[in-house]
């Protein structure tokens, strides 16, 4: 009699497949070539981010009272006011970088500022005047837009690029029937488990070497004081991104396993490209809105972009990005299962495009 | 024994198999035949698990089937299908891991079987490199890595060479020689014939026939029989209860209706010339396919 092989119980089954699909995508010169893609295009703007930040505009001052004379000319572009209130109104709209106004201190001025103290304008008075900051925890705007930007741009990427690579794979598996002799050995769950791991593993190495790469081009092009700002929110990005790519992954994998070619697969996946692209859009129009942002740090779907982007504005508190991790891991594990009954009763029926309904029934 | 038991599937309205009870004797190989959608291909897959059965079940020496022991059937589905861009012997070797084989093991046995299918020198070509006929001995390999305890290979032969069908032919009587129970389905009649020694014919979802191929002839025969003759056999004609069928010389057709007129007749032409011989004309199941499917 012929040695009794046991089949892999569900872990290292799941090791198994998710070892298989690692090593299929990562010799695949279009994978290869995407990601290096990827990788330069971050290194590009951060070095060009590093260069316009080099090379500042002059910076515009609102001056009240008679002190313009003790302000070096040429340097700075000057307003004048009439009196310290109208000088501050200016600052807080923007339409200058900050203000001098009189005061009865040694160096006889106070300069105003929104955020963050103007070095430049500070080191043109003979003795160093007071600072007064007017909203000191407010991230600049243009930054904040970038960040917000950025956190859309690199979960929609990755969700989509890996979220398509799933579904191709499995509608690969499916439309080759290999998938019969899959299903003949193991169960459904653990060929969707190592699919979901395998590319999940290879998405998060790619988020993770992107904000390596942004990281160590920040700290080398000498803007670690935007990097410290935005570290608590990126830690924040990565652990929703975490759950939100499984969930988004399990929607994948079951929306596929209903078509059987490749053809009809962007169709049949187009509910969940749209559940990736909403958020994205939602992001870049509606940054500046508390109540979008705030709203979009909750939902599942678009969680991982908004909640970091609140942590970075510094309107959410500590509980917050708690609340939100529980409520998309808790959508997450019921996507993952329904998501994977879907799966397994979409596989085998193969022809036009099969209801949800036929295929939760099994 | 694989003992497959009142089995019944329906898809939505349609039901594709009907009470269908048949068995697999270890170390046979029997040939499972059957028009386009008489519903081999669902008892295939219900056999493996593949599809739950609405009535009936599926046991092997008397054990209903579950996840463990299904692993340890070799299969070979009717769609064909393996990795295009997999590279032939690592995914052989993966699919033997995947029943629970040591990475080793499964090494050792995909390249046994790439040596023994004429595959070897091919073994790190993608799948979509090789011809079809090569691509259909991969998918042989693939239900054979992990030395499986019962085969059910769907439409094995179908897409190889004469060489080819020798090479499988020979692979799959090995496995039956071990003791395995081997199912496998063609439309290629005169390959069944050939190879296997019992018979299940399946039409319309339901069980025409089934037994070893001897007892099939033996009850499709008919009244038919055969003489060869040294002499002339003129004298038939006049033999009550004989009817000639046709008659050339030495050589009769005839129709007889019971044995002992057979038996008498047969004594009748040994004394009366030698007899080459003498015997019922048995159908071929091409034959007996034909009778019970209409």
């Amino acid at each position: 009699m012929t040695t009794r092989y046991v089949p892999p119980t569900f872990w290292p089954g799941v090791r198994l497949v998710a070892e298989r699909e690692l090593s299929t995508r990562l010799r695949s010169k279009s994978f290869l070539i995407s990601s290096a893609i990827l990788l330069a295009a971050v290194l590009v703007s951060v070095v060009v981010g590093s260069i316009a930040s080099a090379n500042p505009s002059r910076t515009t001052l609102a001056v009240a009272g008679p002190i313009t004379a003790s302000i070096p000319s040429g340097a700075f572009d000057v307003t004048e006011v009439t009196d310290a209130a109208a000088a501050e109104q200016l600052v807080r709209s923007g339409d200058v970088d900050a203000a001098v106004v009189p005061d009865d201190s040694a160096a006889g001025v106070r300069v105003i500022a929104l955020d963050e103290t103007p070095a430049d304008v500070v080191a043109a008075f003979s003795i160093r005047p007071d600072v007064q900051l007017l909203d000191a925890t407010a991230a600049d705007p243009a930054i904040a837009y970038f960040v917000a930007l950025g956190f859309g741009v690199a979960f929609f990427m990755a969700a989509i690029t890996f979220g398509q690579t799933i579904a191709q794979s499995v509608v690969e598996e499916k439309q080759n029937r290999v998938v019969e002799i899959l299903m003949a050995t193991t169960p459904a769950r653990v060929l969707l488990a190592g699919k979901i791991l395998g590319n999940s593993i290879l998405a998060f190495a790619q988020i993770a070497l992107i904000a390596a790469v942004a990281g160590v081009g920040l700290v080398a092009t000498g803007q670690d004081a935007l990097l410290a700002g935005i570290g608590p929110s990126i830690v924040w990005f990565v652990i929703l991104f975490v759950f939100g790519f499984v969930m988004l992954a399990a929607l994948y994998s079951a929306t596929a396993a209903l078509v059987s070619r490749q053809e009809d697969l962007a169709s049949a996946v187009s509910p969940v490209t749209m559940l990736v692209m909403i958020p994205y859009f939602l992001i870049v129009f509606f940054n500046q809105n508390d109540t979008v942002v705030a709203i979009m740090s909750y939902v599942p779907f678009s969680a991982p972009i908004g909640m970091p982007v609140r942590i970075f504005l510094g309107t959410a508190q500590w509980w917050e990005p708690l609340v939100a991790l529980a409520v998309l891991i808790a959508t997450t594990v019921g996507i993952v299962a329904v998501g994977s009954r879907v799966y397994a009763g979409g596989l085998l029926r193969t022809g036009g495009r099969v209801k949800v309904r036929e295929a939760l029934r099994g | 024994m694989l003992r497959i038991e009142g089995v019944t599937r329906r898809f939505g309205d349609r039901t594709v198999l009907d009470d269908v009870s048949f068995d697999v004797g270890g170390g046979r190989m029997t040939g499972f035949v059957g028009g386009n959608g008489a519903g081999k291909t669902t008892a295939m897959r219900i056999i493996l698990g593949v599809l739950a059965p609405h009535a009936g079940r599926v046991t092997l020496d008397g054990d209903p089937l579950d996840t463990a022991r299904r692993a340890q059937f070799g299969y070979m589905p009717e769609e064909r299908g393996l990795y295009p861009k997999m590279r032939v012997r690592e995914q052989i070797a993966y699919l033997g891991r995947l029943h629970g084989m040591p990475k080793s093991a499964a090494e050792k046995s995909a390249d046994g079987l790439l040596d023994r299918l004429g595959l070897a020198e091919r073994r790190n070509d993608k799948l979509e490199d090789l011809s079809l006929g090569n691509q259909q001995r991969a998918q042989i390999a693939a239900a054979l890595v992990h030395e499986p305890e019962v085969l059910v290979l769907d439409e094995p032969f179908s897409g190889l060479d004469p060489m080819a069908v020798e090479v499988v032919l020979g692979v799959l009587q090995d496995a039956a020689r071990r003791g395995a129970p081997v199912l496998f389905s063609s439309h290629q009649l005169d390959i069944v014939e050939r190879l296997c020694d019992d018979l299940v014919v399946i039409g319309d979802g339901r069980i025409l026939a089934s037994g070893s191929r001897e007892q099939l002839r033996a009850r499709y025969g008919g009244s038919r029989y055969e003489l060869q003759s040294a002499g002339d056999v003129g004298w038939l004609r006049a033999e009550p209860g004989v009817g000639v069928v046709e008659f050339d010389g030495g050589y009769a057709l005839l129709e007889i209706a019971d044995r002992a007129t057979a038996q008498r007749v047969l004594r009748r032409a040994v004394d009366d010339a030698p007899v080459d011989r003498f015997g019922p004309v048995l159908p071929t199941l091409t034959e007996i396919f034909r009778e019970v499917v209409r």
